[in-house]
């Protein structure tokens, strides 16, 4: 079955849309109609594949935990290795795709925000190779929990604005982003990291990371010769979640399973579960479930994984948790930090903090579910980042 | 008629340029704001814009953030600002719009806002992140309550779009004056005058002008063609300083009386 969605005005169901101030729309129709004339292409794609594959090394393997599997003694565990990708995460994905975009528009700067470190790393990453200046935005809070990435970005060229507002996390760098575009719009293109945000953005970060479930299809059906029974993603914004699910959309067998975060406890500023435990509102350009107190204020939020720290979500899985097409689940942050220990020690794999969520939530359904049964998990990255705060939580027991 | 159209015509008649200032509300508390708004009109303001404090504003610079904070810290909610307006009304008869992040309105629900907004004397509302494609749910319950809503339109709008924009803007066209955000950058003087020459050529309405906009001679250069000039920070940087009440109140109101006479020549 073709997924039809968006539909013209960008919204998947009731999500969605375009809720930003009229200087951008200029910019998003531009965007839009680029994108549409890229996708078809061939020389585009062309290109893109041939990044995809040199540059960032895809395929990336679907590898089956065996000693994991073993341990939980249920479901068949197979990682999507995207940690695997150069730079360290699946957010290459999506940047080198925007940043191909941005020259076909004649821009000759990119702007970004992150919470983690990925997404700007993928993005100062794309916009050296690509010989574009690059201003990355980033809550004070999040570059001292994730220095190693602020160095790697400065190294690759690119400036890190630090952002001292609001909680001094990802949404307020995703804020202080869309304020800077809002001036430089005439040469700046703003590489949105996660299928959140206005329309076209969910749709074009959807796209370009859809490689991570067509590949999983193709190696599962290879592998096993059948479709997997559930399909496991972190979800902060649902970038690597929309990415291994939208291919399998039509594959009505197959389960999704989106893991927000749980953070410390249930209370309002405690987590980052949007979908999980937030209502709908509007925010960063799209309508879609927040986390917002009583009087529609944004609620600050908590996750110990700077990626999940956020509390907006994409309005595809909004739509998707709407028809139930997938489920979406929480974990805490100590369940995550065990899951890092576990998959470190089981394969020798060090997850990102935000993809220990989702092995953390595979640990939950393996061993529930029979022998001959498959899960999918994306490994969306490497936890290298996070080895100095793991080493002092070791530290501190 | 609306207090926004009827006011325009008023300025018409008597060849000036509407000064509309913007304010906070609940910044430094709402006490404050309450007494300031009708002195505001006193002061020479024909139209005062009353923001309503977002946790996280789009289009804002640091002048607004910080004074959103501050408003919030206070304990202002929408609830709050309705109540304030409603006290407003029975000693001001000036019109008053509120600009407010669309997120606000739509979590206390539309349908209650545009009856409540009625109720409390709202003339206008201006959802600085609400393009009139978005806005089908909102336009019919506005037209009910007798709310203009205002639109903007930017730097960056073609032709096109400055025709479907003013088809569904009501009371006055809000020109941001600058690509930008707010209190930053100062407008272009040429290319304000260029753009509201074409916003001209799509609709009668008034056209206002603002962001970027702080001074008196700015002020009254800009005014020259527009049908008014709409000045945000520069009102609120006034607001910073922890002083007494009245000082507040006097500073702000001095810093009007300028912008007045600036426009008035």
């Amino acid at each position: 079955m073709k997924m039809q969605l968006p539909d013209k005005r960008g919204y998947y169901g009731a999500f969605g849309g375009k809720f930003v101030i009229e200087t951008l729309v200029p910019a998003l129709e531009q965007l839009e109609a680029e994108y549409h004339k890229a996708r078809k292409d061939k020389k585009f794609k062309k290109e893109l594949d041939f990044l995809l594959a040199e540059y960032v090394g895809r395929e990336t393997p679907l590898y089956l935990a065996k000693r994991l599997t073993a341990q939980l003694g249920g479901a068949k565990v197979y990682l999507k290795r995207e940690d695997l990708n150069h730079t360290g995460a699946h957010k290459i994905n999506n940047t080198l795709g925007q940043a191909l975009l941005a020259l076909r528009m004649k821009k000759t700067r990119v702007i970004a925000e992150t919470g983690a470190g990925q997404h700007g790393v993928a993005t100062a990453a794309a916009a050296a190779l690509l010989g574009l200046k690059c201003d990355v935005f980033m809550g004070t809070d999040d570059m001292e929990r994730q220095k190693l990435n602020v160095y790697r970005m400065r190294m690759m060229g690119a400036t890190v604005v630090p952002v001292t507002c609001g909680s001094r996390t990802l949404k307020d760098a995703m804020s202080e982003a869309m304020r800077d575009w809002i001036s430089t719009v005439g040469h700046t293109h703003y590489i949105i990291g996660s299928v959140a945000g206005m329309h076209p953005f969910p749709m074009i970060v959807r796209d370009f990371q859809a490689v991570i479930g067509k590949e999983a299809r193709k190696q599962i059906k290879a592998i096993e010769k059948r479709l997997p029974d559930l399909l496991i993603a972190c979800v902060g914004g649902g970038s690597n979640a929309m990415g291994l699910f939208h291919p399998f959309y039509g594959d009505k067998k197959v389960r999704m399973m989106g893991v927000e975060a749980g953070g410390t406890g249930q209370k309002l500023g405690q987590h980052g579960a949007s979908l999980s435990r937030g209502s709908v509102g509007v925010l960063h350009g799209s309508k879609g479930y927040l986390l917002q107190d009583e009087n529609g204020q944004i609620a600050e939020t908590h996750s110990i994984s700077a990626g999940l720290d956020y509390p907006g979500v994409g309005p595809e899985h909004c739509f998707f948790k709407e028809s139930g097409r997938a489920e979406y689940v929480t974990i805490t942050d100590a369940e995550a930090v065990e899951a890092f220990g576990l998959l470190s020690r089981a394969e020798g794999i060090m997850p990102a903090l935000e993809s220990a969520h989702a092995v953390a939530q595979v640990c939950k359904v393996a061993p529930k579910m029979k022998k001959n049964q498959i899960i999918i998990v994306c490994l969306s990255g490497r936890g290298d980042k996070d080895v100095d705060r793991m080493a002092k939580l070791a530290e501190n027991k | 008629m609306n207090r926004i159209e009827k006011k325009f015509q008023e300025l018409k008649a008597n060849g000036k340029k509407a000064l509309i200032v913007f304010v906070t509300a609940g910044d430094p508390d709402m006490d404050t704001t309450e007494k300031l708004i009708p002195r505001l009109f006193d002061a020479g303001a024909d139209i005062v814009e009353v923001g309503i404090p977002f946790s996280d504003p789009m289009a804002d610079g640091p002048v607004i953030q910080q004074s959103f904070m501050r408003a919030l810290g206070q304990g202002t909610t929408l609830g709050g600002i309705l109540a304030m307006t409603k006290r407003v009304r029975e000693v001001s008869d000036g019109p008053i719009v509120y600009m407010s992040a669309f997120n606000l309105e739509f979590h206390y629900g539309i349908e209650k806002f545009a009856r409540d907004a009625q109720y409390s004397g709202v003339d206008g509302v201006i959802f600085p992140d609400l393009i009139p494609e978005e806005a089908g749910d909102v336009l019919p319950l506005m037209e009910k309550a007798g709310i203009a809503p205002i639109f903007l339109v930017a730097p960056t709008s073609g032709q096109a779009r400055i025709k479907t924009i003013t088809q569904k803007c009501r009371g006055f066209v809000y020109y941001v004056s600058v690509a930008g955000i707010t209190g930053k950058q100062k407008p272009l003087e040429e290319e304000v005058r260029g753009q509201v020459a074409m916003i001209r050529k799509a609709t009668k309405l008034p056209v206002a002008a603002g962001f970027g906009i702080s001074t008196p001679e700015q002020a009254a250069a800009i005014g020259k063609f527009t049908d008014g000039v709409i000045v945000g920070s520069a009102v609120v940087r006034l607001l910073e300083a922890v002083r007494p009440q009245h000082e507040v109140i006097d500073g702000v109101c001095g810093f009007v009386r300028k912008m007045r006479d600036a426009l008035d020549g």
